[in-house]
């Protein structure tokens, strides 16, 4: 494994899962998901971005920073989350993930918008607060 | 947003291997340099499969190269990654670079944004886009494991990646619109050896699909014949376009194609601003962009020093 990716792999398994975070409150940085949980998390959480990633893709990894700061930003409005595609096949199917990385955006539950490659930070932005209205 | 302005010798836009050597050279000259990068560090390089022309490394994939690089580079100078230059200006004394959270000032900016791939343009590469077409091979080539995809382009990369899809075990064929490849000899020595099949002197016209690709339809240009070809999955290289639609404004020359017009000691048309590797046109290799970031860095450092604008 490369340097990148070791670091940024660690980086990604450090999230916490939801079952971390303490009933009524929101996390502040991006959640681990994966295909046993998320359900969960959709069911939970009204507004999530799930970052759908591998550790071979390099705009995958230059997305994850950005997929941090975020979570930080838009924490108590928007949870983020992270799934790994190559651990998680069944969901990448379900989802007809072709391309990653892909950020799925979930309103109650459902897919609102796909956004497909990595994009400037200003961009997601603009693109997460008008699909989910926040 | 913008947070307090700070002061460089050296701005270099880009992390690829252009912008890395420049930083590298610009630090070693003593002078205080940072690199600001929008997207990923390695640029293209990170998203080659393998890289085997590249001087003291005989083979190595392009994510580990772009390591080494960025390691190599960290020691002299930060990369400030997701800074997304949106504006150049160019003042009597300075160049102004804001990005969208933040401000910078430089005695010089060196311009080493390179390129993104072009887009085939042909129907229904919009309307399948994220829906089974790429233009990653690295990233996406998992997803087609055991399926049938195309590989469009004739090019190094598209040669290149066509035998890494075959590598993970997709069913891979290639098109092209020539009767030869363009890529180097030794690509296509191991294409022919690889048993891939071809589809020469052929274009897409239409990628078709429900939902997802189902299919392209390739016309023959020596017949005139146009056939069907079902496939999961599209992959397209053919070629690239200079990444400089932030520069529109600068009042920087740009050639017709958009690519950064430059000297040979790598000037542009504005004092203070040079340019380096593949936004600079020309033969787009790793080695030929740390070349010129090499050349970009050192006249930046004579110019700061003895200015050819004051004399």
């Amino acid at each position: 494994m490369s340097l990148f990716g070791k670091k940024h792999d660690d980086k990604h398994e450090a999230h916490k899962r939801h079952t971390d975070i303490p009933e009524g409150e929101f996390p502040d940085e991006p959640l681990i998901v994966d295909s046993s949980d998320i359900d969960a998390v959709l069911k939970r959480f009204p507004n999530v971005v799930v970052d759908c990633w591998a550790p071979w893709c390099r705009p995958c990894l230059a997305l994850a920073p950005v997929i941090d700061e975020m979570a930080v930003e838009f924490q108590g409005k928007v949870v983020f989350a992270k799934i790994n595609t190559d651990k998680n096949q069944s969901f990448a199917r379900k989802h007809q993930i072709m391309n990653i990385p892909t950020l799925l955006i979930f309103k109650n539950g459902e897919v609102v918008e796909r956004i497909i490659g990595a994009r400037p930070r200003r961009t997601l932005e603009n693109m997460i607060k008008e699909s989910l209205k926040v | 947003m913008v947070s307090n302005t700070e002061h460089f010798n050296v701005v270099v836009v880009g992390a690829g291997p252009a912008g890395m050597t420049a930083a590298i050279y610009a630090a070693r000259s003593g002078m205080k340099t940072v690199i600001l990068e929008a997207g990923s560090v390695g640029g293209q390089v990170a998203e080659s499969p393998e890289i085997e022309n590249y001087l003291g490394f005989e083979s190595v994939n392009g994510m580990d190269l772009a390591s080494t690089f960025r390691k190599h580079t960290e020691r002299y100078v930060e990369i400030k990654e997701g800074e997304e230059i949106e504006q150049i200006i160019p003042e009597r004394e300075i160049i102004r670079l804001k990005t969208g959270w933040s401000e910078y000032t430089a005695d010089a900016a060196i311009i080493a944004t390179g390129a993104h791939h072009r887009k085939l343009g042909c129907n229904g590469e919009e309307e399948f886009s994220g829906r089974g077409i790429s233009y990653c091979a690295t990233c996406d080539g998992f997803f087609f494991k055991g399926k049938k995809v195309v590989m469009i382009g004739g090019g190094n990369t598209a040669v290149g990646d066509a035998l890494y899809l075959k590598n993970v075990g997709v069913d891979v064929t290639i098109i092209h619109r020539r009767d030869v490849f363009r890529a180097e000899a030794a690509h296509v020595k191991r294409l022919e050896e690889s048993g891939i099949p071809k589809i020469m002197n052929s274009e897409v016209r239409e990628i078709y699909g429900e939902k997802v690709v189902k299919g392209v339809k390739v016309l023959n240009k020596a017949t005139g014949d146009v056939s069907d070809v079902p496939v999961d999955g599209v992959f397209i290289a053919v070629g690239v376009v200079p990444n400089t639609d932030f520069l529109k404004e600068s009042g920087i020359k740009l050639d017709d194609i958009g690519y950064i017009v430059t000297d040979r000691e790598q000037r542009t048309s504005l004092p203070r601003i040079y340019a380096a590797g593949d936004v600079t046109g020309g033969l787009q290799q790793i080695i030929v962009g740390c070349g010129e970031g090499a050349v970009a860095a050192t006249t930046a450092y004579e110019d700061i020093s003895n200015p050819y604008w004051k004399k």
